[in-house]
């Protein structure tokens, strides 16, 4: 017998080599199987379950602009939003937005008035609050029905009394320039700010415009809450535009500064985008974006899609604010 | 059994997991407030990834000389089919309620529609031929330059992914810079060492017959 020879008595037996590979699959179907579905989780996680705020008292119910369609569920509206400066996923907005802090918040409006006044949220919130149900459509195609709670934005700009020479008003929300170093409103620290511009793909800090007249029409408003609560920080904490006849992005969240201006102002969307969203961006179902049609939308709870009304179905309140304008070319 | 076998159940369960996890998450109503939207974006994004492993097979067995790859392409390919053709059927059934006249006139009225459209019906006759029936049938040449569609494929899909995202481009341009990579290196393959890879062209005409 050779020296290096191996004995028979130290060969593996067939059976116990067989096991340990068997065994050895197993595992690596197992792992692999939970570490495929775990990478799954991490790209898909899902919004928090639970989203507490304050109930704001005394609502009146307005009767101004009477909406008889099926309401979305609170559940739906606070897992579902556009929030760029938090998170680019609809469904990752409420998680990265839970910790934003929003007191104390203060609007500054000025520009083109007579009396310019930094107003404080506090006593924002205690001008009359009437809830008003609204559509809301997105220019991505998804249409919601949300019980806002609110006041007319006109009453703001009557307290400071915007001189003749003003003809648009332009909002900001808050940005902390994604480094959370704002001293006044933040995310809690051992976080990151919100988002950079870069990662968000569109410049920040966020602003919009309305033509003076359509900020004092009744349908706008500036709203503080949702379904009788004072407004969740992914729906644009604490406070923000409500325009029901043109898509979700004019209506800016977390207004930090309104000022009257004499030239149209510039807004967010169309710094990104010129050709594919316009100043005005009423809704508008025979003007099509340039990758999408606008005629359908889904409305979220439902299967299927639903016709897409001009301005959103507010045509008899605001389609005279836009006689005699081309609305093709004024998209 | 053998590993390439055991290796092929592995990647069978792994590329059902996805699935697995999405059907569970609708039953339990976990899908957000559109779940449709949810799942055509999940199975969209699945096409694309397999698509993407699928075109980077070749670079990685002509660089790394790992041959043995060349023996799950066409499981991935299949899988790529697989999420395309789930990703058409919930579009087509539960966004249009399956309307044919809403579906054309989708596909005319959005453009990125069409394009995803016409990447679907080009994955159709490739995943036809995937058998080593077919294989044989058209040869391993024609069946070859058949299968170079999965190029046009993968591009369409890009520009389908980047033609949806209204403005935060980070995904849609990680797989334009993928692809870029793995057709990159086949144009810089050919044009390099065009010797060296007619024989190459010929070892793979073999190989293809010989997939299993």
């Amino acid at each position: 017998m050779a020296q290096n020879e191996i004995k028979s008595s130290e060969i593996t037996p067939e059976s116990v080599y067989l096991n340990r590979r068997n065994f050895i699959r197993a595992a690596l179907l197992g792992g692999t199987t939970v570490a495929t579905g775990l990478a799954y989780r991490f790209f898909n996680e899902p919004p928090p379950k639970e989203i507490v705020t304050t109930e704001i008292q005394n609502i009146t119910k307005s009767t101004d602009f009477p909406l008889e369609d099926k309401l979305n569920s609170f559940e739906d509206i606070t897992t579902y939003n556009n929030y760029y400066e938090f998170s680019t996923s609809k469904t990752g907005v409420a998680r990265a937005a839970q910790d934003f802090v929003t007191r104390p918040w203060t609007v500054e409006v000025g520009g083109l008035v007579q009396k310019p006044e930094v107003f404080d949220i506090e006593d924002l919130l205690k001008f009359e609050q009437e809830e008003r149900i609204y559509r809301f459509r997105c220019v991505e195609g998804w249409s919601m029905v949300i019980p806002w709670v609110g006041f007319p934005l006109k009453k703001i700009l009557d307290a400071v009394q915007p001189l003749g020479s003003a003809k648009y008003v332009a909002f900001r929300t808050f940005y902390d320039g994604g480094s959370s170093k704002n001293p006044e409103v933040k995310l809690p620290s051992g976080r990151n700010g919100m988002q950079s511009s870069f990662s968000a793909g569109i410049d920040l800090p966020y602003v919009e415009g309305l033509r003076l007249d359509e900020a004092n029409h009744p349908l706008t408003i500036l709203a503080t809450g949702l379904y009788g609560k004072q407004m969740p920080n992914q729906n644009g904490a604490p406070i923000r535009l409500i325009v029901p006849w043109k898509y979700g992005f004019k209506s800016i969240k977390s207004i930090v500064k309104i000022t009257l201006t004499n030239d149209e102002p510039p807004t967010t969307w169309n710094i990104a985008a010129r050709s594919e969203y316009g100043f005005y961006s009423n809704v508008n179902p025979t003007v099509a974006h340039p990758r999408w049609s606008q005629a359908t939308e889904r409305r979220i709870g439902e299967l299927g899609s639903r016709e897409t009304l001009m301005f959103n179905g507010y045509a008899d309140e605001v389609a005279k604010l836009y006689d005699g304008m081309d609305l093709k070319k004024y998209f | 059994m053998t590993d390439i076998k055991f290796n092929k159940i592995l990647l069978f369960t792994n590329a059902l997991v996805p699935l697995a996890l999405l059907l569970f998450d609708a039953w339990r109503g976990n899908l957000g407030a559109n779940p449709i939207e949810f799942f055509l974006r999940t199975t969209g994004v699945l096409t694309l990834i397999f698509l993407v492993v699928g075109l980077a097979i070749t670079p990685l067995r002509k660089i790394f000389g790992w041959n043995n790859l060349i023996k799950f392409r066409r499981m991935i390919g299949l899988y790529a089919f697989f999420y395309a053709f789930l990703h058409l059927v919930t579009y087509s059934i539960f966004d249009k309620s399956f309307d044919l006249s809403a579906i054309a006139s989708d596909v005319w009225q959005r453009p990125f529609i069409a394009v995803g459209m016409l990447a679907f019906f080009l994955l159709i006759p490739l995943a036809i031929t995937s058998t080593n029936g077919m294989i044989k049938r058209l040869g391993g040449k024609n069946w070859s330059r058949l299968h170079k569609l999965s190029y046009l494929i993968a591009i369409l899909g890009a520009i389908h992914f980047w033609m949806i995202v209204k403005s935060d481009l980070k995904y849609p341009f990680l797989f334009a810079v993928v692809l870029a990579v793995l057709l990159g290196y086949r144009i810089y393959d050919t044009y390099k060492k065009p010797k060296k890879n007619q024989e190459k062209a010929q070892k793979n005409t073999k190989e293809s017959e010989v997939l299993s």
